[in-house]
């Protein structure tokens, strides 16, 4: 077995469990995704050996930070560890690839979406959505249920759109049924997908002013990439994308916990 | 679980007068209770920040609807009856306090049946309102003056006020007298101007004690939080114009100068001093109030426990009428946006904030500072951080607990540094 040091951030989100394991050096030197499911403790548990390199074992973990929705639960085989929310581990992943920069982290999930501003490397502030779950993940994984479309084509057909519709309703449950209706009366359904995450961006920009670099983090823009392209078409100006978005929190929680004393 | 057992809903040190505060608030009751049953004594139901000390001056026991939907709200029991409410057609979106004390008269139950032994809450014989805080309430009691066929009598009180003119006080002064003949001819008594003085003088007292109550908490670390206060204000709403009330807060006050002489903190190790604003969220006081206190975070300070300061109950001599107009006038919720951020920075500055708290309340409007921009107003000018909950005082339907939890977690976080 490797005598590697290894510190792990575990993000149990409401639908995805995300785990990044770094060394000494925060190098990635694993990671997994998986269901996060009804259990959280025992989802977390076999994500984390799910992301350990080969020949390797629990006991080079010497430190873990939890954080997302499942984020307080308890210790995973006695390895030493703390939870910090996901917002400030978001703001701490952004400090690693894109140091001391005045930006703002936009992180789409299932359910939150959060905008984080930083200044300088610092974080200043955030917001996170309101009242409901408009705009989130969700909305794209009904609107596909709906459809009856697997979730990983609906970027693709969002990208064959020529001529994107409009979405009037907020609410994900009665917007889903108009993109349904518009489609029966004749609308394509590439355009109403293209207009479903057009209505994201919106509810996103509805939430602060954006008036700095910013980065595109989370699930929904890692498997749908095309929402980064409305981002640039609405505020103008080109995305920020790290490598794995959807690892990004986990990411940050695995450098706090190489920091963990 | 009457008041008294409400106080500790809290981790924080129990206060200890709340021993007396339960046997006051068990007193109240009772009287109410016992006056409900005799057909010589006539109980006026009023609204918080209504013209309670002229219906004191003139012999009425007063009872506080609002104090029963607290109840509503810490029991946890509003949303059982909300619904019967709408049923009758008014909206989800209107005041959680309306919907759930209508629907707990509907299904015939109270909370103050198990905290005080109750049957009922005590009829009215007169309802009396002040639109001071909302229109809601006029709405409320407009609903039991038909169904109970019992007159209402109130003020429409001059609204969004800046600057107080002499228009303002006229108008109130004037609904004030107007009400006179109506509860005089109630009640069977003459109105005495010399009663009212003595009452509005104790109200005076009363709010000047409360106030510096809540200025304990300026010390660093604080001797009392936010959640402690929302139930130690009871006397400050049912009980000012009385003796009591100022016997108890003269009593509180002394418990609190003992603990900030003892160095004896509210939330251990404090380490941030937050500002609340809004309304509480009366079902989820101590989940809030743990979370925060387990992260050594206290809340010393809050526009709604500030709210039952009348200083201007002591402005003038012999001018009960103008004094009250002008106080109840005064109230926070109905002045200007302009007035509330002055109010706020210097709430802010004087409790040595390190952060705010706006509770968003979905039914009251008129008690959410965050509609018009004002949280990112203060934030950019003071560089105080701060969040937005969305909640509301009683209706939990409407709380995404996950949500807010990992807010003010990370709230805490971004104070700290993280």
């Amino acid at each position: 077995m490797s005598d590697s040091i290894l510190y792990a951030g575990i993000d149990i989100g409401s639908s995805y469990t995300k785990v990044v394991l770094i060394d000494q050096n925060n190098d990635i030197q694993g990671s997994n995704i998986d269901f996060s499911g009804i259990k959280l403790h025992s989802a977390a548990k076999t994500s984390l050996k799910a992301a350990l390199p080969k020949n390797t074992n629990l006991t080079a973990v010497k430190k873990i930070v939890t954080t997302g929705f499942g984020r307080k639960i308890p210790a995973i085989n006695q390895i030493p560890f703390s939870n910090i929310t996901e917002i400030s581990c978001s703001a701490k992943a952004a400090q690693l690839f894109y140091p001391n920069k005045t930006l703002t982290i936009i992180d789409i999930g299932g359910q939150d979406t959060k905008i984080i501003s930083m200044r300088n490397g610092k974080r200043t502030n955030f917001k996170m959505n309101r009242k409901c779950a408009a705009g989130t993940g969700t909305f794209i994984e009904e609107l596909a249920l709906k459809l009856r479309i697997n979730l990983g084509e609906m970027n693709t057909l969002a990208s064959k759109s020529t001529n994107p519709e409009k979405i009037s309703s907020y609410c994900t449950v009665f917007a889903a049924s108009e993109v349904l209706s518009r489609i029966r009366k004749g609308a394509k359904i590439e355009d109403m997908i293209y207009g479903a995450f057009y209505s994201i961006v919106n509810r996103v920009l509805e939430i602060d002013t954006i008036n700095t670099d910013v980065v595109l983090t989370g699930g929904l823009i890692a498997y749908n990439p095309i929402i980064a392209d409305i981002f640039k078409e609405v505020l103008g100006k080109s995305m920020l994308l790290p490598p794995s978005p959807q690892l990004f929190v986990a990411l940050g929680a695995a450098l706090y916990a190489s920091q963990l004393k | 679980m009457n008041t008294g057992d409400l106080c500790n809903l809290t981790k924080s040190p129990p206060i200890k007068s709340t021993q007396e505060l339960r046997k006051i608030s068990t007193a109240y009751f009772k009287d109410l209770e016992a006056s409900s049953n005799d057909p010589n004594q006539k109980i006026a139901w009023c609204s918080s920040v209504g013209p309670a000390e002229l219906l004191i001056a003139l012999g009425f026991k007063v009872y506080y609807p609002e104090n029963h939907t607290a109840m509503l709200g810490t029991s946890r029991l509003a949303n059982k009856y909300i619904p019967a409410a709408i049923a009758q057609g008014y909206a989800p979106e209107i005041c959680s306090y309306l919907t759930s004390d209508i629907g707990a008269f509907l299904h015939g139950e109270t909370p103050f049946t198990k905290a005080y032994g109750l049957k009922e809450v005590p009829k009215p014989d007169v309802l009396v309102f002040n639109t001071n805080q909302c229109r809601d309430i006029q709405d409320w009691f407009s609903w039991y003056s038909k169904r109970l066929n019992v007159p209402i009598v109130g003020i429409n009180s001059p609204s969004f006020v800046n600057e107080m003119k002499e228009n303002h006080i006229h108008s109130v002064v004037t609904q004030l007298k107007d009400m006179i003949p109506v509860l005089e001819k109630i009640i069977d008594q003459s109105f005495e101007k010399k009663k009212l003085e003595q009452t509005v003088n104790l109200s005076y007292q009363c709010s000047e004690i409360w106030q510096e109550v809540l200025e304990t908490a300026k010390t660093i670390p604080s001797p009392i939080t936010f959640w402690d206060s929302c139930f130690q204000m009871l006397p400050a709403v049912v009980l000012r114009g009385s003796q009591i009330a100022v016997d108890y807060y003269k009593m509180l006050k002394q418990e609190l100068i003992e603990r900030i002489e003892k160095t004896e903190a509210a939330v251990p190790n404090e380490k941030f001093r937050i500002y609340w604003e809004g309304m509480p969220i009366w079902g989820k006081i101590r989940s809030l109030s743990e979370q925060l206190y387990d992260s050594q975070t206290s809340v010393v300070a809050s526009t709604y426990c500030s709210s039952w300061v009348f200083s201007d109950l002591g402005s003038f001599t012999n001018e009960p009428f103008t004094n009250m107009a002008e106080a109840y006038t005064k109230l926070f919720i109905n002045r200007s946006e302009s007035s509330k951020e002055d109010y706020l920075i210097q709430k802010f500055k004087s409790f040595n904030i390190d952060g705010v708290i706006y509770h968003n309340a979905r039914t009251c409007p008129n008690n959410s500072n965050t509609n018009y921009g004002m949280p990112k107003r203060l934030e950019n000018q003071l560089n105080i951080p701060s969040i937005v909950i969305d909640a509301d005082l009683n209706d939990l339907n409407v709380y995404s607990e996950e949500q807010t939890k990992t807010k003010i977690d990370a709230f805490v976080e971004q104070l700290a540094g993280v």
